[in-house]
């Protein structure tokens, strides 16, 4: 006789190595930008990542003696380790990389149970205990396009030799020491901002925050497969240009808009492969909301006011710690029952 | 019409294409019938008939028992050759009371006694039929089909279900499309005896046959055909209610409540079958689909037909079921002994293969919340889950359990494949067997109470009578003291 199963009979074609292979494949275009954009050291880098995530978990598995096997299918670690790359500076050394995974997969995610169980977003956490760690392995910058060599790349991954005339500065970094010299903004952007390579990503930054369009569309693909819905990152969008918006009107020179803030820095990464992690992000679309417009809020203010020219990563640690406070005041009316759980009247009309 | 909006819900493989098509067929009349005594929510019926009597068709066998409960009749004619315990069509298999009715082939009925026009019975008069007729509801919750009439006499609107929102069954489509006159009579007599001002027939927009030939069959009446948009659980009692007047029927309500009463289709053509014929509840439409079987097909069949009887018919097996369930696929139940009979509320028989059911091993919840914008009632089924897990069931009450209609969406969706509404159930069973403890507790405390305050009154009882018969004694004693000195004194 056959074990007794429980109702339904019948199940959606979906499994969570399914869902996690959807948001690699949406990851797909703009990974691949990044390394056409930076060359030889940003596949290592990626490489180096994913490499040191899966031999991490699989390690931290056998401790436990739990079944390696099924938790390295799933793809999770694969995902966090890949986000995690993508928001490091392309030439940014191997250790760097092995670090952040390890930390990522076991301190951001093993120690606290596993999947599902992490209150912090594990690439997020990851970058940024690096950013604290190694603030100056963190914010060295590359211009795009420079195209070294196999063996050159092996030695600026491996070998940590920086090579002459490539440093760079991001967008924002650029704009924070400019005020600090007591230079305008407007002066500031001056061949810094130049809107289409923005929007097409052939800017500095990250392996692979740059490119708005490929991240906007491989988001777009996410939520039409239904993945997740635009709540958060339409909110997280808002809560960055709003602001920006509102105070660029007010003094244009001091405050960037709403289109250097929105396709800079790691936002668009952030706001479709970010604050849309399930398991760190609230439950109900109205809290995915907040929690996306907090996120975006806190980017627009640790950017315009905080020590770090970038905010992504800590104002999304901020909002996850947020998160159960808002899945405790936000939830679903109930049928049959009014906002605070009483019974409907009973109408015979 | 205006329709609303169902909140959540799913869009399951519909698989309706196995059966739709086939003309609802007849099962041949089977040597031994399994008729349980309980085919009905509330209290099984009483016997009537005893072990070795002859019975015709339709003939009364056991009587409704209690405020909610349903008689039951006899499938065919033959001998009642065993009361006793049958395998139940349940997950368990259990054995249950049951009738075992051995036909004599002549399939001959009881004197039947109809009536050519119904609308001259009072409305009382229908729902006392209802309920000699042993009708239940169809649509696979077997409340008793009268206690509904009478608990909802004046409603505003009455709703018919033709929603059969579950996959695989067409069981409610084949009757719409072939007996669509009867059901409409059928609903127009359910619409008589509540007095109700507007009737809703909701037909999902799948079966536009139905549609058609609902809308042909109760054109110049009262009765509107409306298409519902295609979505599961659009058949639930609660949804179809939402979607076709925009009104919610209150947390721990009915239906009355709100002023809506909600029937099956299939109820209503058996309300029209008893109403105009006579004819008690006998016999029923079922789905026979599934992978598994090699012709689906719609049959109607006599209560008590064993299973595996309706499984020839639907010529047997292609390839070995892995799972077997009585009704449909999201709320149905897993059974393994196909010796089980068709019971009042069976819509449908299947045998799945093991890709129709797509059973993964669960895996660890990641909150992606497809769960919540699957669920109809607006429940968290995820938080749900992890308070029932650790224990905690007055955390998951506090979350709406009490609310959850098991429909079974949540589990569908969940890309981890966490079996939710087992959770659900099982903590609803577990509820409910604490509340049956406690109220044996409170009733052993009243007991117990009741017993030390007669042992006290017994022993003051005693006490008093001791002291009675003690001054009673002594008052003779005395009596004879006296009457022995005032004896001496006068020998002296």
């Amino acid at each position: 006789m056959n074990p007794i199963a429980h109702s339904p009979h019948a199940h959606a074609p979906i499994s969570i190595g399914k869902v996690m292979g959807t948001v690699l494949l949406a990851l797909t275009p703009a990974t691949l930008f990044g390394f056409w954009l930076y060359g030889w050291p940003a596949i290592n880098l990626w490489a180096v990542s994913l490499i040191a995530a899966i031999v991490g978990e699989a390690a931290v598995l056998r401790l436990q003696d739990r079944a390696v096997k099924p938790v390295l299918m799933d793809g999770s670690g694969i995902l966090t380790a890949w986000l995690l790359a993508l928001s490091l500076p392309p030439y940014a050394p191997w250790w760097i990389a092995v670090l952040g995974s390890l930390f990522a997969v076991i301190i951001g995610k093993q120690i606290f149970g596993g999947l599902g169980q992490n209150v912090f977003n594990p690439a997020m956490a990851a970058r940024v205990m690096l950013l604290i760690s190694f603030p100056l392995e963190m914010t060295t910058w590359v211009a795009p396009l420079q195209s070294p060599g196999l063996l050159d790349s092996l030695r600026i991954t491996f070998m940590s030799q920086p090579i002459d005339g490539m440093a760079s500065a991001s967008l924002l970094g650029h704009v924070k020491t400019e005020f600090t010299r007591g230079i305008g903004l407007e002066q500031a952007l001056i061949g810094h901002y130049v809107p289409m390579d923005m929007l097409w990503g052939s800017r500095v930054g990250s392996l692979g925050e740059t490119t708005a369009v490929l991240l906007l569309l491989g988001g777009l693909f996410l939520i039409a497969k239904r993945i997740f819905t635009w709540h958060a990152p339409v909110a997280m969008l808002i809560g960055v240009a709003v602001p920006a918006l509102v105070f660029n009107m007010i003094d244009g020179n001091h405050y960037a808009g709403p289109m250097v803030h929105l396709l800079s820095g790691g936002l668009m990464l952030a706001a479709f492969f970010i604050v849309t992690d399930p398991v760190t992000s609230p439950n109900t679309a109205l809290g995915q909301f907040i929690f996306g417009l907090g996120c975006g809020l806190l980017t627009w203010i640790i950017r315009t006011w905080g020590g770090y020219p970038e905010g992504v990563a800590f104002a999304v640690l901020l909002m996850n710690a947020a998160t159960p406070i808002i899945d405790q005041y936000v939830k679903p009316r109930i049928y049959g029952r009014d906002r605070k759980g009483a019974a409907l009247p009973a109408n015979k009309g | 019409m205006k329709l609303f909006d169902l909140r959540g819900g799913v869009h399951p493989e519909g698989r309706k294409d196995l059966s739709a098509e086939c003309q609802i067929r007849s099962v041949p009349l089977p040597k031994t019938l399994y008729v349980p005594l309980q085919q009905h929510i509330g209290a099984p019926a009483t016997p009537v008939v005893n072990v070795g009597d002859h019975v015709l068709k339709g003939q009364l066998i056991a009587h409704a028992q209690g405020a909610v409960s349903a008689p039951v009749h006899a499938p065919t004619s033959g001998v009642i050759a065993a009361l006793g315990d049958h395998a139940a069509p349940h997950p368990s298999g259990l054995p249950v009371p049951t009738f075992t009715l051995e036909s004599d082939g002549l399939d001959q009925w009881i004197a039947l006694k109809g009536e050519d026009d119904p609308f001259t019975l009072s409305p009382e008069d229908v729902a006392a039929r209802v309920a000699a007729a042993g009708i239940v509801g169809l649509g696979g919750a077997t409340f008793p089909s009268a206690l509904k009439l009478n608990l909802s006499r004046g409603v505003r609107t009455l709703i018919v279900n033709g929603g059969e929102c579950e996959p695989y069954l067409t069981c409610d489509d084949r009757i719409m499309r072939e007996r669509a006159v009867q059901i409409v009579e059928g609903i127009r007599l359910i619409a008589y005896a509540v007095a109700a001002q507007e009737v809703l027939v909701g037909i999902e927009d799948n079966k536009p046959e139905a549609i058609a030939a609902m809308q042909a069959a109760a054109r110049g009446s009262a009765v509107q055909v409306i298409a519902m948009p295609s979505m599961y659980p659009m058949g639930s009692e609660k949804q179809i209610v939402q979607v076709l007047t925009g009104k919610e029927i209150p947390a721990g309500g009915r239906p009355a409540d709100i002023g809506v009463l909600v029937h099956n289709v299939a109820t209503a053509y058996a309300v029209q079958q008893a109403i105009r014929y006579g004819r008690p509840l006998i016999s029923r439409i079922v789905t026979l689909s599934g992978g598994a079987l090699k012709t689906p097909c719609n049959v109607e069949t006599l209560v008590g037909t064993p299973v595996e009887e309706l499984i020839a018919v639907a010529g047997g097996y292609a390839q070995p079921a892995a799972r077997m369930v009585l009704g449909g696929p999201m709320m149905g139940q897993q059974f393994a002994n196909t010796g089980v009979p068709v019971m009042k509320g069976t819509s449908g028989v299947l045998a799945l293969t093991s890709k129709e059911i797509g059973q993964a091993e669960p895996s660890p919840c990641i909150r992606c919340s497809t769960c919540v914008r699957a669920c109809p009632v607006g429940l968290l089924p995820l938080e749900m889950a992890a308070h029932i897990r650790a224990s905690d069931l007055t955390g998951a009450v506090d979350l709406g359990l009490k609310d959850c209609i098991a429909c079974g969406s949540c589990s569908y969706v969940c890309p981890a494949h966490i079996p939710l509404v087992h959770f659900f159930n099982y903590a609803k069973g577990d509820l409910a067997a604490q509340e049956r403890a406690k109220l044996k507790q409170e009733a052993t405390k009243k007991l117990a109470e009741a017993r030390t305050e007669r042992i006290a009154r017994i022993e003051r009882e005693r006490a008093e009578a001791m002291a009675k018969r003690k001054a009673a004694r002594e008052a003779k004693e005395r009596a004879a003291k006296e009457a022995a000195a005032q004896a001496a004194k006068e020998a002296a």
